[in-house]
């Protein structure tokens, strides 16, 4: 019975779910500093290979170009635990605030 | 035990929570006598798994040993690693830890009081409970970007800082907890369907409490006023003053009031720290590879004491890494809750509400298996070769 007020009280209520991902997709709340979908700028990237050696998931791999070392991100082993970007000294790599990161096929969650 | 005792047995496909354990529970009548438990059907590896990864890759892993408590183990694995350097970090970075620490607390506590509105049968309290927390979870993820996983503690401090826009945010945040959590503990106490369910079940009392070691919020319902904040302090919790919380009467009502009444408290520091909190970096930077030697760090869980030990060998990575979470320690004294003794009856009914009164957290505690024959008297332990074989040729030895 302690509860018939509260229970009252959201009678009057609006709606509070979104109707994600069919309608309303700009009302999703998402916060500012979301460890979103990784993001990689390749000309800025300098090779040091930093992002690879804290990497704790094996989301990053070191490949060879013209320019020397390069890293392969496949996001779908990302954990989003941002230590990446908090150890790259160029800013080469970025979460964003996308928070939607899947795909159908491994082979379209590669990023270079 | 007579010939009418029967074996019921509750798990491992979700017991109490949605975790698998397993308990044998012998019953007279509707007196449950005896209690078997079996554990380790979520043994996840990351003690082993550690050693293979170095001390900043192991951070996200810590991590995932709890996923409800996931900031009081990375605080506690950080803070063991700075053991080892020796070297102080910045004030405000152990503010930061302490605030987050509470906030993982509020969190916890708000989702097992919903989960006990479940238990007992009461699902309007479930509803609403689980429909405030998401306050604090909005709190969390603006402080560190995530609901759950925080990544937030990092070996020399903290990973983000607090900026003025967030504390405003975390302030406002609390007023409303801080009413709804009242709110709550006034329905509680009065409810007459959580006082049937609650009110002299699964007593523990004191000696008992002390004899088998249980620890966090399960002790101090048994009325022993013991809390590591207050013992052993860590990071800033020197300086930040709080009431450790018991109550008297050992049941499950004692184990809801602690919790409840320590979601206040957790709100109320977490208010002296934004009030408190000095200024200054949030990290040192310290170097890949710690020196040679050992440390223990312990640190109040939501569910208890947790504690982590760490030996070094010169490299990068942790030559040992070992964990013991609150659930581990928690299992002897639920066993003798659950048990019918002496002037104390428990029946098959309380079964799931005294699982859930302990917060259990089983796949934290899942640790390696050990193989007793007790017919030949025999003790073993399998190697990773002779597992694989047996997983292959998918057969169950005994």
């Amino acid at each position: 019975m302690s509860l018939a007020v509260e229970l009252l009280r959201n009678l009057v209520k609006s709606r509070a779910t979104v109707l994600y991902p069919f309608k309303d997709r700009e009302k999703v709340h998402v916060p500012e500093g979301l460890r979103g979908k990784l993001a990689f700028y390749r000309d800025r990237c300098i090779g040091c290979s930093m992002c690879f050696r804290v990497c704790p998931s094996e989301t990053i791999e070191m490949t060879e170009d013209a320019k020397g070392k390069r890293p392969k991100f496949y996001l779908d082993r990302c954990t989003h635990c941002q230590q990446c970007e908090d150890v790259c000294p160029t800013r080469a790599i970025e979460l964003t605030q996308k928070f939607e990161n899947f795909g159908f096929d491994r082979k379209e969650m590669m990023l270079e | 035990m007579s010939a009418a005792t029967i074996k019921v047995p509750v798990g491992p496909q979700h017991p109490a929570l949605k975790e698998p354990e397993n308990f044998t529970f012998h019953v007279e009548g509707e007196n449950i006598v005896k209690v078997d438990v079996r554990v380790g059907y979520a043994h996840k590896g990351i003690e082993k798994l550690m050693e293979s990864k170095t001390y900043l890759q192991n951070i996200p892993l810590v991590e995932r040993i709890c996923g409800i408590c996931n900031t009081a183990h990375t605080v506690c694995y950080t803070q063991n690693v700075e053991y080892l350097y020796e070297k102080p970090i910045p004030r405000r970075a152990e503010y930061l830890r302490v605030l987050i620490e509470e906030l993982n607390r509020i969190h916890s506590h708000l989702l097992w009081l919903g989960v006990v509105g479940h238990e007992v049968g009461f699902e309007t309290l479930f509803m609403y409970v689980w429909r405030d927390r998401e306050v604090v979870l909005d709190l969390i993820e603006a402080l560190t970007g995530n609901r759950i996983s925080m990544a937030f503690a990092t070996v020399g401090g903290t990973r983000r800082d607090l900026t003025s826009t967030i504390e405003h945010k975390i302030r406002k945040g609390l007023d409303l907890l801080e009413e709804r959590t009242k709110y709550y503990k006034r329905t509680v106490a009065v409810d007459p369907t959580i006082l049937a369910r609650s009110r002299d079940v699964g007593i523990l009392t004191p000696e008992e409490a002390v004899q088998l070691c249980a620890v966090g919020p399960f002790r101090r319902a048994s009325s022993i006023k013991e809390d590591v904040r207050a013992d052993d302090p860590y990071a800033a919790h020197d300086e930040i003053p709080f009431n450790i919380i018991a109550y008297d009467t050992c049941d499950f009502y004692a184990r809801i009031m602690v919790r409840v009444d320590e979601t206040l408290e957790s709100i109320n520091m977490v208010r002296y720290c934004l009030d408190h909190i000095p200024s200054g970096p949030v990290r040192v930077r310290l170097p890949n590879t710690p020196p040679v030697a050992e440390a223990v760090s312990k640190v109040e869980a939501p569910r208890g004491e947790n504690i982590h030990y760490v030996r070094s060998n010169g490299t990068d990575k942790p030559a040992r890494y070992k964990v013991r979470a609150p659930t581990s320690a928690n299992l002897a004294p639920l066993v003798q809750t659950m048990t019918s003794r002496g002037k104390y009856d428990v029946y098959v009914a309380d079964i799931p509400v005294l699982l859930a009164g302990i917060d259990p957290c089983m796949c934290c505690m899942d640790r390696s298996v050990k193989f007793i024959d007790d017919s030949k008297g025999k003790k073993w332990v399998w190697t990773m070769e002779q597992l694989k074989r047996c997983m292959s040729k998918n057969v169950v030895r005994r």
